[in-house]
């Protein structure tokens, strides 16, 4: 996919290219693309944020997640000119520079990731769940997190992490 | 893999939308929400020259009810915001129960209702409730607006009835003729899956009797099937114990299921009839507890 990235920047004049303007983690960048350069790929490949991983590649894992105007998205499953204007966040944009999230404590406390590549995609769908609903039952996460597969966890884990990150986001605002 | 080379278009509006459709002369898709169409892109099972992207088309993102009960649902509007209407959840019921059974939550942020029934997958659910609620589809080309009734709009598998420069800009839901009451039931092996099987059901009551019914199966035909006799045998019925069997009846007929990886052909055949009669015995009991 590198090659796909590069060819584009290259501007052969037959070849449709669109400029785009994302807002990525609070920060405004913009890149040539082709159309057809899927958003996981010119978050990965272009902007270098790998932290989005692509699983299944076929919109079922949920791996790809990310934050598009607050609300999660599969992003292999989004052009990445679709994304034009609007605000994403990656799971790089969770942590700041001092400090992890809370939703990344909680899956190093509870022990939520085994391999971790689901990680990325079920912190950004969490954290989709906790902005609208700050005190979600059990079931209201394990619904929230249906969309996003873990082939190691068992998910047991994976939602003591968000009940523990809910916890603590609720204590640290009141 | 990766999406065929395309020309990428955003237009502002629904008229520059199908003007673009008409430059592309049956070689152009509309995108909405992509949850169907990007992944058929990748696997190059669609192969467009050029793609209208709808969605910076403003006033196509709405759901609401006019003053005669039809409910009106624009071309951008997303499964989850029907799932989280409070609108829908109290004069809808068809629609409330099926759409948090679309697909996944996260899938259910961009997809849209319009979209999926253009998309025509005989296991989509919205197409089951269109079809149990009577509903059309409002198409917009060169020449104006059209009605287009959903049981004529469905062609065939993957396939609707649209002209190459028309636009679905509208699913329309007529006003109940009387309390509208229903239900969706979906046997699913996990979130996401297609439907081993699914029903839709639709039902009109005044005066404790049945004034209009619906009845549309999902994933058990080539198409999605319309139970239209089950339907017609509980019109002017009070939901009896006797009608609502022989409804389940009708319609577990009516199912052409094919035995898969998800299950028998009886198997589903059974999950038709079973969901049938207790879709429509959980509507019996609630019109009585209102009564």
């Amino acid at each position: 996919m590198t090659s796909l990235f590069e060819e584009i920047t290259e501007t052969s004049v037959d070849i449709p290219i669109r400029r785009v303007t994302i807002t990525v983690n609070g920060e405004k960048r913009s890149a040539n693309v082709e159309p057809r350069l899927l958003l996981a790929h010119l978050l990965r490949q272009g902007f270098k944020l790998t932290g989005t991983h692509t699983g299944c590649d076929t919109t079922n894992c949920g791996a790809c997640t990310v934050l598009v105007d607050g609300r999660p998205a599969k992003s292999c499953t989004m052009l990445a000119v679709q994304a034009d204007g609007h605000d994403v966040m990656t799971v790089e944009g969770l942590a700041s520079a001092s400090e992890l999230h809370p939703i990344q404590e909680g899956f190093k406390e509870e022990h939520g990731l085994q391999c971790g590549y689901c990680t990325p995609g079920m912190m950004l769908a969490a954290k989709a769940l906790l902005d609208e609903n700050p005190d979600p039952t059990e079931d209201e996460v394990r619904w929230a997190l249906s969309g996003n597969l873990c082939r190691c966890t068992g998910y047991q884990n994976i939602v003591k992490s968000v009940l523990w990150a809910a916890e603590k986001m609720r204590n640290s605002a009141g | 893999m990766y999406p065929s080379r395309f020309r990428y278009e955003s237009p502002a509006s629904i008229e520059e939308a199908i003007a673009l459709l008409e430059e592309g002369k049956g070689e152009a898709k509309v995108l909405a929400g992509g949850q169907s169409l990007v992944p058929m892109l990748k696997l190059r099972f669609a192969s467009p020259e050029l793609l209208v992207d709808i969605n910076n088309i403003a006033d196509l993102d709405y759901h609401r009810f006019d003053a005669d009960g039809s409910l009106h649902i624009g071309a951008l509007c997303r499964h989850e915001h029907l799932e989280k209407s409070a609108e829908i959840s109290a004069r809808q019921p068809t629609i409330a129960a099926a759409a948090p059974l679309v697909a996944d939550p996260i899938v259910r942020t961009r997809g849209t209702f319009v979209g999926s029934v253009c998309h025509a997958d005989p296991q989509g659910d919205w197409a089951s409730c269109m079809v149990a609620l009577d509903g059309h589809i409002v198409a917009q080309g060169p020449n104006g607006r059209r009605n287009i009734p959903v049981r004529s709009f469905v062609s065939g598998p993957f396939q609707n009835v649209l002209a190459y420069n028309e636009l679905a800009v509208e699913a329309v839901i007529p006003a109940p003729q009387g309390t509208a009451l229903g239900g969706y039931m979906k046997l699913e092996r996990r979130v996401g899956d297609f439907a081993t099987a699914a029903v839709a059901v639709a039902v009109d009551m005044s005066g404790g009797k049945v004034t209009r019914a619906g009845i549309a199966l999902t994933g058990v035909g080539g198409t999605t099937v319309d139970a239209s006799d089950a339907a017609a045998a509980l019109v002017g019925s009070s939901l009896d114990e006797a009608s609502i069997g022989q409804a389940a009846e009708l319609a577990a007929s009516v199912a052409q299921p094919r035995s898969d990886h998800r299950g028998s052909a009886s198997y589903k055949r059974h999950i038709i009839s079973t969901f049938t009669a207790r879709l429509l015995g959980s509507i019996a009991e609630s019109n009585e507890r209102a009564a």
